[in-house]
Formats: C-alpha cells, structure tokens, sequence
C-alpha cells in the first residue's frame, strides 16, 4: 500500500513568518535586499546568508544587501544563538529565494513566450533562447511577493549551487579595515548626547541616598536620572558624562550587598544549595552486569566572563510615548518584549533596531544597557543618548557563565569496561535572556521604583539542547546510564548563556573519564573512543583529527599529546580535538588539531574561522580564566584581573572540515569548546601524569594534584 | 581652555582641549576619528592604539598635553579601500577576524612593527601583539596577515 506522502514541511522561520516579502525585495538600483531575522554577532552569518541567497536567486553577491534586523519589518527569528542561525535562517532564506525565481520564471516565461524550464538566470537577468531577456528588477512590478510561502518550490540540487559550499570573503571585513564606521559604538546620530549609570561595587546593594549636588555642578552636565535605586547621568559628551559619575559615586550610599560563595569551594557552595533536580535521561541494560569496582570523580568549572573586547553599548530616543533602541542584543524582538513591560507600553511603540557590536558569546550585557540607555533618553528632550559601560561594569555587573559541579559515578567490570554510568550536575540554570517571561530579564528592572525580582536562571528544555545538562547524555554506547541535573534554585553570583552553556563542563567530564578508563585498560584512547561509538559521523572526526595529528606521536618528555570528542548539543556539529601541550609544572598549549562536521559547510573558509576562534577562546578558558569575587563583591573587574590568552599565548590551530554537502548545516560557533578543553585537559595527564579536574588548569592546579598523587 | 596643535594623518590638528582629556576621547568625541576603540581605559587591551611618532601607544591613557607636536597615525591614516596599506589588504585577504573590534588597534601595533622591523619572525609578531587583546580568537590569522604583508612589503 502506498502511504500518502507527508505534507513538505515548512522551516521553523517560515511558520512564524511566512509572508516573502519580510524577507526580500528587489529595489529599484538593481539590488535586493535579504532581511534576515538573525544578526551579525562576529560569527559571519550575515554572509552566509547572502551566499545562500546569491546561489537560489542567482545573484551576484555583490548585488545582495543584508538589512540589518529591526522589530520595524525584520521577520521574527527569535534569537541569534545556539549556533541555530544557519540552520533556521538558512533554510528560511534558501527556500524563500527557491520560491522567489521559480515565480519570476514562471512570469517571465509568459511575458518572453519561452518555456520556463529553457530560461537561464544571471546575475539577476532572466534570458532564453532566441536572446529574449528581462530581468528580476523589471518584472518586479508585477510579482507582488506580498504573500505567504508556500511549501511547493524546491531549492536547487547540491551540485548547481555555485556559492554556497564555497569559502568566499565576509562582507563586513573591508569596513572593519578601512575604519568605516560599523559598530554601534562608532556611530554617530546628530544631537547624540552621552549617559553613564551609577551601580554599586557591592554585589546586590541598593541605592539608599545620593547627594547630586557635585554632580550637577559639572559643566555640560543635561541631567540625573533617578528612578528608585537605578541612577544616572545624560551629558553633552563622554567627558562631562564621566566626571559627573564620578561625583555622583562619591556621594552615593549603599545598603549592604548579599554574600557571595566561596571562590574556592564552589562545588561546596552548589551542592549545598536548593535545587530542583531533573532526571535527563536513563538507560538500563538487560541484563545488568555486576561492577567489580566504580569510579567516582568529581569536575568543576568556574564562573566564566564573556568578556567582549568593547563593553557594551546602545542607544535610545524617545518622541513622544514612542521610542526608537539601537542595540546589539541578540534578540531584538524579544529585547522589544521586556522593554515594553519595564515602560508598559505596548510593544508597537518601541522599534528596536540591531546594529554590529564587537564578538558576542551569549548573553551578555547588550540587553540591560539598552534599557539603561532607554531610561536615560527620557531626560534628553527627544535627543538621542548613547550609553556605554565602562570595563569594570562589564566585568562585574553583565551575567557570567554559570559555574558547575559535575559528579560521574563510573562502574566497571573485572577488565574495566564500563557497565554503569551515573552522571550528576550542580549548576545555576544557564540562561535568564529577556522577551521569554512575564517578568523582565534586565538589570535595570530590578533597580527602578516598584523594582521586578532578579530572574532565577533556568535551562533550556532538552528538546533544545538543555542547559546545565547538555551533551551530558554520552554519544557512546555504554550499557547503562542516568544523568541527572540538579538547577540552583539561588543565584548569588548572576548567570546567563554563555557559549555551549553546559556543554563545555559536561564534555569536559565525560571526555577526562573515559580517558582515565582507557589508560587504566592500557588501550589507546581513541581506540577506545571508536570501539564505543556507532555513529559513522563521530567516527570520521575522530579518525580524521588522530590522522591529522599523526596519532599516535612519539612519546617525547615535556610533552603531552591528549583526545576530547563532542557533537554539539548532540545534535549539532561534530568536533574532535587533539591537543598537544609542553610544560614540566606551567604548561604551555603549542597545537590543537581540530576535525569538524557542520553538514553542509556553507562558507567553508568562515567555518574554519569560527573553529579556530573557539579553539582559542576555550584554551582561554581552560589555561586561565576564573571570574574572582570575595564574600562581598566581584573582584576580576579588569584585565589584570581576568586575564585571557595573548598572541604568544595562543596554539597553531590545524581545522579540517568534513565536506557534507548534502546534509543541512549546522553551526560552528560552539562545536570546538568542549572538545579542546577536554583534549588540553587529557594532554596534562599525557604529559605529567596526573588528572587537574578543576578548571582552570593553572600551575598552582597542577602542583595541588601532583601533590596529591605523590 | 588651552589649545594642543599635533599632526593627526599628515595634517595638522588644533584642538581645544583640557589638558587631562585623554587622546582618545578628543579623536573619537571631538575630531568624528572613530578607528581607534574604547575597550578599558586602563592601558591593557590595546583597542584605542594609535601611532604616535612611529610607536603603538594607548591613546585611552594619553593625556592630550603630551600629544603636542607629536604625530599621531591611526587606522585613518594608513589606507582607503582605493589605496589599501598592504596590512589592510592582507588582513582581508587572510580574512583575519571574526568580529573585528579589536582590528584598527592590531593594525596599528602591527604598522609599528613593520615600521621598525620589516621582516619579523612570527614570534616578533606575536610579541608585538601581545599588549593587544582578541577575545574572539583570530590571533593566528592575524598573525599570518602581518606576515604576509611584510613579504608583500618586501617584494615590491
Ligand atoms: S582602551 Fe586603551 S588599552 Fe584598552
Ligand atoms: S576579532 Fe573580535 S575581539 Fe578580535
């Protein structure tokens, strides 16, 4: 019997925002415009996009302008994060620009007399047989695209794309070079004036009494804004703005803060916490198989700062009850949701327009100075007020990374292979982003009159990718297993997304066991790794890394060569690491070799671009970084302070990408910091014998746990 | 207030400025210069460097007495997309980036360099970058570029 076949399915971008014309036109100087959902946050999406669009529409790419997201007419695509924008905006794109020709072809085949199927499009022109031409820009009249999608054109074949799949150069980079002004901090609207707000050094203090009077004797001083506990000054420059900070910090009084944990006991501090605990997943072999003896190891990471090289920055004017926000949050639709419960005004009044900030890696402090700049901008008189953090701020006041805990009980038989396996976390939820809740995610929401609580972070569903649980459920076949998650229920130190969320400490576990296992078998670990994996995908990463690196090396003194495998969210890009580091005591990371498995590489050189810069930004986390605090405030509030990998510092990288073309992409952003971190990690044992599984891996680490071995 | 005359990009520039402003506030709030980048104000990130008599200085940290007389290149000044500076084409080229905050200062320590020492090793490269910070994590395309422009250099 034949099974009807199931209606073709729309992507998810598509469903929520169907009418084409949202995401393309042509205009009138012979260009098109793509409005894509998500925004350029330093990964090179934006030219992706474009390739994509280039390669269905069969348009130059220099002929493509990408409009930048803006709640005024962008589609909603929710946030750009999650390394879920290729995927969802992508597909959105290709399949919008597939319907687009087919429709103009079919319009141009009447006009011309031509089949459709005889028609050729270049660079924009339709032409046929017997050298009849139109062209996209003059049919446009009469193809309205005000219409919703529908599921019935098809995306060309993988071998007629002539640009996607193939590295071409970003289309933001020759701006970045020649100083053009890209960055929301560069730009310049006329009548800009200057905001700075006032936040205590205490953590969770609250604004009690401020004396204003040497502030406002500041020259160019426009006004002080105070609402409840938040406060702050709008002035004719950045100068006057700063010193009239300066002067309201001096006369600010503050109530005591709440305490902070112990930075050095952190998994103290979270398993002794309420928590809400959640069963992941469970795996129960049939029939189970006695343990001569178990593993128990406990992992930690710390708090992680995103640390962006610019503090963050954004705009706002208001006319009238309306008000105009640039912003490079990565959500501006959902920004426009928080904003509008903070100001009770219905969403339609607040236009949120993105623009370019420098790298972001999650969820950081763009959102809250939005709102800063926002309720600056009130006391401007319809000028524009641009608000920009100062190093310190962002250090100390945008949410951090959440610290973890992570417990593997690991049961082995009489030749150590593995029979059981019980992975436990401790950790704050890993995202509190904004436009999600009833209540408002901003810092500033939480310090105005009638103030709104502090959102509790919480995880993301498994569904998409979980939270403090992700890639905790193993891609190996192991008989039997249970991972639970247990999600702080307090959150004295602020948490929020930051790259892989949960993912970098639990590969990080997984990955440093089994590698302790292995060596305890005397088998090589990727041996190991392959003899217990089915997935063919995962198998060719690792055994293209391994011959990459030329597993396995000579075993040389001072040297140490370590494996660490993941696919990210376990179902995203697939990533093996091989880490070769040098030291005696403080160590030093010299390569990483990295194989990689986005599907379809899209722009393959961006790609490897991505690959690389999280390959750095992890041996960054790994080697060195740990937000401080003592029982009162945060302490790393500058670069001294939180240090992170320098020039000298930084390990050759090798990528090498494994080319599907016919498997829809996926994104790279977080595919490499699980694994590099748990192949620097493996490199340490390699190198001098003993396990640090208490992130950073710092020399003073290093001596505790050799001290500990001997 | 009293006034700093310096040269900025081969043309001479008067300001009236507070002695204390730093450089970097009067380029980017004054003379519409916004190549150089706020990124700590505290002389260690190395986003604000500009050149000045040939060296990479913090301009965040530079009071704007001590910029009198002095010459003062940034990113500006190097090149246009019309008439690159072989830095600016090579980090295209290279592709040297994700999100480029940190570039124009990284090019200006890198033009510093080249100025001094136009065939580096790719350690002196990587010493001469080391007071700039990427978080994004392009500093071995970076490096490639500066070094692929000083053989550019050196060929023609
Ligand atoms: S902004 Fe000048 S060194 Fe950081
Ligand atoms: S490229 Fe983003 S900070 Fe360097």
């Amino acid at each position: 019997m034949n099974m009807p076949s199931p209606a073709p399915k729309l992507p998810v971008s598509l469903v929520a925002n169907p009418k084409v014309s949202s995401w393309l036109r042509f205009t009138e100087d012979g260009r098109v415009a793509i409005s894509p959902g998500k925004v350029e946050i330093g990964q090179g999406i934006v030219t992706a996009l474009a390739q994509i669009a280039a390669d269905e529409l069969d348009v130059d790419i220099g002929h493509i302008d990408m409009i930048r997201a803006s709640t005024a007419m962008s589609p909603n695509e929710g946030v750009t994060s999650g390394s879920l924008s290729i995927q969802q905006s992508g597909r959105a794109l290709r399949h919008v620009c597939a319907e687009v020709r087919q429709r103009f072809l079919t319009v141009a085949s009447e006009r011309l007399g031509v089949d459709a199927a005889l028609l050729n499009v270049e660079d924009g022109t339709i032409s046929g047989p017997g050298n009849v031409r139109t062209s996209y820009w003059e049919l446009a009249g009469d193809v309205s695209l005000d219409h919703d999608i529908t599921a019935n054109a098809s995306a060309k074949s993988v071998a007629k794309r002539g640009v996607a799949g193939h590295s071409v150069q970003r289309v933001d980079i020759p701006d970045k070079v020649f100083a053009r002004p890209r960055f929301i901090h560069d730009c310049a609207l006329p009548g800009l004036m200057h905001g700075r707000v006032l936040r205590p050094d205490i953590s969770g203090a609250k604004l009690t009494a401020l004396n204003e009077e040497a502030a406002r004797a500041v020259p160019g001083l426009v006004a002080i804004v105070r609402d409840g506990g938040f406060a702050g000054v709008v002035a004719d420059s950045e100068t006057a703005a700063e010193t009239a900070l300066k002067a309201l910090r001096k006369a600010a009084t503050w109530s005591a803060g709440e305490p902070l944990p112990d930075e050095d006991d952190l998994a103290g501090f979270l398993r002794s916490q309420p928590v809400e605990t959640t069963t992941i997943d469970t795996r129960t072999a049939e029939p189970a198989r006695k343990p001569a003896q178990t593993l128990r190891r406990q992992y930690t990471r710390p708090y992680i700062a995103h640390a962006s090289i610019a503090p963050s920055c954004a705009m706002a004017q208001w006319d009238g009850d309306r008000v105009h926000v640039w912003t490079h949050s990565q959500g501006v639709y959902l920004l426009r949701a928080d904003l509008a419960i903070v100001l009770r005004l219905p969403a339609e009044n607040i236009v949120v327009e993105h623009m370019e900030g420098a790298g972001c890696y999650g969820h950081n402090a763009a959102d809250d100075i939005a709102l800063d700049a926002v309720l600056l901008a009130r006391a401007a008189d319809g000028r524009p007020v641009r608000v920009q953090w100062l190093r310190h701020d962002e250090m100390s006041h945008a949410p951090f990374g959440a610290a973890m805990a992570i417990e593997i009980e690991a049961d082995l038989d009489a030749d150590n292979e593995i029979v059981g396996w019980r992975h436990a976390i401790w950790s704050n939820g890993h995202t509190a982003r904004p436009g999600r809740a009833a209540q408002p995610a901003l810092l500033a929401a939480t310090e105005i009159a009638n103030p709104y609580p502090r959102m509790i972070s919480t995880d993301p569903p498994a569904a998409n990718g979980g939270g403090g649980d992700r890639n905790s459920v193993p891609l190996y076949d192991l008989p039997a297993w249970t991972i639970t998650c247990h999600r702080l229920l307090t959150m004295p130190v602020r948490t929020s997304a930051l790259r892989t969320l949960g993912g970098q400490g639990n590969v990080f576990a997984i990955e440093s066991l089994l590698d302790e296992i292995a060596a305890l078998r005397g088998e090589d670990p990727i041996a190991f790794r392959l003899r217990h994996l089915r997935d063919e995908r995962a198998r060719d990463v690792i055994s293209a890394a391994a011959r990459r690196a030329g597993w396995k090396p000579w075993k040389r003194p001072g040297i140490g060569h370590g494996v660490g495998f993941a696919r990210y969210k376990n179902t995203g890009a697939y990533c093996a690491a091989i880490a070769e580091i040098e030291g005696t005591d403080d160590i030093r990371v010299k390569r990483l070799t990295l194989a990689v498995d986005v599907g379809e590489a899209i722009n393959p050189d961006g790609v490897v671009n991505q690959i690389e810069g999280g390959a750095i930004q992890a041996t960054s986390w790994v080697m060195k970084e740990r937000v401080r605090f003592d029982r009162t405030r945060i302490t790393s509030t500058s670069w001294s302070d939180y240090p992170i990998l320098t020039f000298s510092e930084a390990p050759a990288v090798d990528v090498e990408i494994l080319q599907r073309p016919e498997i829809e992409p996926v994104g790279a952003g977080e595919a490499a910091h699980g694994p590099v971190t748990a192949a620097i990690a493996n490199a340490v044992f390699d190198c001098l014998g003993v396990r640090v599984r208490d992130l950073p891996i710092t020399r003073d680490k290093i001596i505790a746990a050799m001290e500990l071995a001997s | 207030m009293p006034t700093v005359q310096f040269q900025l990009n081969g043309t001479t520039a008067v300001v009236e400025a507070d002695p204390d402003q730093t450089l970097l506030d009067v380029l980017r709030g004054r003379l519409g210069v916004t190549s150089p980048h706020f990124g700590c104000g505290a002389g260690e990130c190395g986003a604000c460097h500009v050149m000045v008599d040939g060296r990479a200085m913090t301009s965040c940290d530079m009071p704007m007495w001590s910029v009198a007389g002095k010459d003062v290149v940034t990113v500006e000044g190097l090149g246009t997309a019309e008439r690159p500076y072989p830095l600016q084409r090579a980090f295209i080229s290279e592709q040297a980036m994700q999100c480029g905050y940190c570039v124009s200062g990284i090019l200006v320590s890198a033009a510093a360099l080249l100025t001094r020492n136009p065939s580096p090793t790719e350690a002196e490269v990587r010493a001469a970058l080391d007071r700039n910070l990427c978080r994004c994590g392009s500093h071995n395309r970076m490096v490639r570029a500066v070094l692929r422009a000083a053989a550019e250099m050196a060929a023609s």
